[in-house]
């Protein structure tokens, strides 16, 4: 029995002497560095896949990359306007055909190598060359020829006029890269931008470091290094914001957990808009939804503050067609087809469905799409429309089954693209919608180079969506911006998905 | 003894190849194109084809197999479409998370289990052995995520004693690594620690009733002392067995804890690269994967016959 008991005590004393290890080890290492005055860690939700946006579509790559280490002929700024930036100054032919840009002199990429125009053309050629993956290649489709009449000019062709090449160019797809590291972008990326690549560490973070030699000298740039750092969980993020391991997270995952920010004096939440419009789109080739009335009844059916209140915890803009207040010539639609649960059953009627139908929404698995559907469900219920929901794998297979196939009834996703009112004028497209008066206007746009007229033009467009709702136009997702109250320059708004750091600084 | 050990290793082979060909075909029949993910909702079909050109994914399956197989053998594990760097350093790089996190899980689900078990055998039918009872069936109950997520709300969010998440690299220093994993460790462990009991438990009592043990007792040697002497060695076949079998929930678990904790290990690789469709490194990491249950079932093979020399005697 001694030993019994022996064994006993030696086992207590070793589990309390296990326990004061862990203890100390949980102790140790949690005291955080206050971070230095000139180094920022901006959080993001999802890791950008290879750090070149002129081959790849996801938003993140330019959120790590554009203005930080890439720059365009033009750029777009915080207002969502244009500005020049690798090209000084431009002008446009009178017949809207030959745009002759002035390039800037003593631009270097981070290798060294000059910024010309055979550089400017080199990129051009090569986003809408025959083996380009450029994700908006079609961008490009107007230009018949590049020519370098010399070093400092650049003129482009068009086909025919092209109002948006402008704003087009100053996209993150349309960045300057040079001939020697192009290729290699993607994992080394190389840019004329006021910050150096200097690391990727996958699955966790990149590091920048600030670019002595940047050109653009009407700028001081305070920030000697950036670390991007991917938190994917929500409640990760948060706590990495309250104990200081991220400095900020200009799109903050979880709008549930925003109040939990309160009464934290060392942190600011600023929100903002977005260019992420969520849309419930419809198969307007498919019956009942290829009749407008039935469109416009479902429309009708849907009370956008509930929408955003249940889906986005009150967060976000209700918008009445595909456009954005960011976005120039923006028209607050939302009363065309405002809430009105008996007018849309008395149009439904009318249209031949008084007792109703049902149908399926494809929702992906993302909590806005998820949770807009439920509500969508319940709305469309009190009309006698019943929807089932179901769950869609996005990107894989939401791709593959409906923007691909277009095999779906309903789905909702939230278009990330700045001013992609055009989605609704191509063909194919998922919507499969059809309307030559609407098509008209944008290649009006295009025609024209006069800002004012674009604008009304623009206004024409959402006005003619928001009247036929070949989607549901729900709501913009609010930019949830969180960061320490010291942190300045960050922007509020995202006319372009972007962290730009240009002038991003601690306040004393 | 050469000769069985050869047989093994030819069966782990063919194991390997059947595996290789499965995760091959199940990839392929999964619904989503990787081009149509990375070019996002604006791209034209032609672009797309450029691209699809370039991943090579408009050759035929079998080529593709077969490359991707003779690219395996040769040590090359091909590209990955999302991160564009090869496949064979992103996996060394994740193991250096993975591999540290499954062993703290296994050291502390032994530690725990094989003393708790032991002990509650000996006890058995006492106070001790239910209290050891009960918890770990409610151990087992419990999915390892949602220990982490609990773990994460207690010792990070009320208390404030352990990261949240993430992981700081061991460039960061041993100590802030190992904190770092402390908790995902835990999350793996106690459930596997459950089971684990139940086992040692279970094996320990059936050998203490056998006759040596009463004859070493019989003997005049002490109740610890058969026990550990006699009754443990013997019953280690089994517990081993659970150990090699635990191995592979662990990884299966790691998926998930990883992601919990947003530890950038091979379970996330895993888990992301199925949402990109990163074709390629979802092959290797499910490869990886099979080999590395394939060859630790194999190890435990051989671990029998270090414990159980009654095994050894069929061998020769």
């Amino acid at each position: 029995m001694k030993t019994v008991a022996g064994w006993g005590v030696f086992s207590r004393r070793s589990v309390i002497a296990a326990s004061v290890a862990l203890g100390l080890a949980a102790s140790m290492g949690s005291g955080a560095f206050a971070a230095a005055k000139t180094s920022v860690t901006i959080g993001m939700t999802i890791e950008p896949i290879g750090l070149d946006p002129t081959i790849a579509a996801p938003v993140a790559i330019g959120q790590v990359s554009w203005q930080n280490i890439f720059e365009g002929l033009t750029t777009v700024d915080s207002a969502g306007k244009v500005q020049p930036q690798l090209a000084e100054s431009w002008e446009i032919s009178p017949d809207g055909k030959t745009y002759t840009f002035k390039l800037r002199q003593g631009v270097t990429f981070h290798n060294g190598v000059a910024f010309d125009s055979s550089v400017a053309k080199f990129t051009i050629d090569r986003a809408r060359g025959a083996d380009s993956v450029n994700p908006q290649k079609r961008y490009f489709a107007s230009i018949e020829t590049v020519e370098t009449p010399d070093a400092a000019t650049l003129v482009l062709k068009l086909k025919q006029p092209a109002g948006s090449l402008l704003y087009w160019l100053g996209w993150p797809a349309s960045v300057m890269v040079e001939p020697k590291s192009a290729a290699d972008n993607k994992t080394t990326p190389v840019g004329t931008g006021p910050f150096k690549f200097v690391s990727w560490q996958k699955g966790s973070k990149v590091d920048l470091a600030k670019n002595a030699e940047y050109w653009n000298k009407s700028v001081s740039v305070k920030i000697e290094t950036a670390v991007f750092r991917f938190i994917a969980d929500p409640q990760a993020q948060a706590a990495a914001l309250k104990a200081g391991d991220v400095d900020a997270f200009p799109e903050f995952g979880a709008p549930e957990l925003v109040s939990s920010f309160e009464g934290d004096k060392k942190l600011t939440t600023v929100i903002g808009n977005t260019e992420l419009k969520v849309v419930a789109g419809m198969n307007n080739s498919r019956k009942p939804f290829d009749d407008k009335k039935v469109r416009q009844a479902l429309m009708m059916a849907v009370d956008r503050a509930t929408v955003v209140e249940g889906a986005w915890s009150g967060y976000g803009t209700p918008i009445g067609s595909h456009y954005t207040p960011n976005d120039r010539g923006f028209k607050d639609l939302t009363g065309v087809y405002p809430y009105d649960a008996e007018k849309a059953k008395a149009l439904l009627s009318e249209a031949g469905y008084p007792n109703g139908f049902s149908f399926t929404m494809k929702a992906p698995q993302m909590a806005y799409a998820q949770r807009s559907s439920q509500i969508l469900q319940a709305m469309f219920a009190e009309i006698g429309v019943t929807m089932n929901i179901e769950t869609t794998e996005f990107p894989a297979k939401w791709v593959s089954d409906v923007l691909k196939a277009g095999d779906y009834d309903m789905t909702i996703v939230a278009h990330a693209e700045p001013m992609d009112i055009d989605i609704y004028a191509r063909d194919p497209y998922y919507f499969h919608y059809k309307n030559p008066a609407f098509n008209e206007i944008l290649a009006k746009v295009e025609a024209t180079a006069d800002p004012a007229e674009q604008d009304k033009l623009y206004g024409e467009a959402q006005t003619i969506l928001a009247e036929d709702v070949p989607a549901l136009f729900l709501f913009v997702m609010p930019k949830l911006g969180i960061w320490d109250a010291k942190l300045k320059g960050l922007w509020e708004n995202e006319p372009i998905p972007s962290n730009v750091l240009t002038e991003v600084f601690w306040e004393e | 003894m050469i000769s069985i050990l050869i047989r093994r290793i030819l069966s782990l082979i063919v194991t390997l190849l059947v595996v290789s060909l499965l995760i091959f075909v199940v990839m392929d029949l999964l619904p989503g194109d990787p081009a149509a993910i990375v070019l996002g909702t604006s791209a034209s079909p032609e672009t797309l084809a450029a691209l699809r050109t370039q991943m090579g994914l408009d050759q035929p399956l079998p080529v593709r197999y077969l490359a991707w197989l003779w690219g395996v053998f040769q040590g090359d594990l091909g590209q990955s479409y999302t991160y564009g760097v090869p496949v064979a350093g992103l996996i060394a790089e994740r193991l250096t998370v993975t591999l540290p996190l499954a062993l703290m899980a296994v050291l502390m689900s032994v530690g725990i289990a094989v003393p708790l078990g032991v002990q509650a055998a000996k006890k058995h039918n006492g106070m001790f052995d239910a209290v050891v009872g009960a918890v770990s069936y409610v151990s087992i109950a419990v999915p390892a995520f949602w220990v982490g997520l609990l773990s994460i709300i207690l010792f990070s969010t009320l208390l404030g004693w352990m990261p949240a998440g993430g992981f700081p690299g061991w460039d960061a220093g041993l100590l802030a690594g190992l904190q770092a994993l402390l908790l995902p460790a835990i999350a793996l462990a106690l459930p596997q620690a459950g089971v684990l009991t139940r086992v040692a438990r279970a094996a320990v009592l059936d050998v203490m009733n056998e006759d040596y043990v009463r004859t070493a007792r019989a003997k005049g040697l002490g109740e610890g002392a058969a026990l550990w002497r006699h009754a443990v060695p013997n019953a280690l076949v089994p517990v081993v067995t659970m150990i090699g079998m635990q191995f592979t929930f662990l990884i299966a678990g790691a998926v998930l804890v990883e992601n919990v904790f947003n530890l950038p290990g091979l379970g996330r690789l895993a888990y992301q690269s199925l949402a990109q469709r990163d074709i390629v490194v979802m092959q290797d990491v499910v490869l990886f994967f099979s080999a590395l249950v394939i060859v630790v079932n194999f190890l435990v093979d051989l671990l029998y016959l270090v414990i159980d020399p009654r095994l050894r005697v069929g061998v020769r």
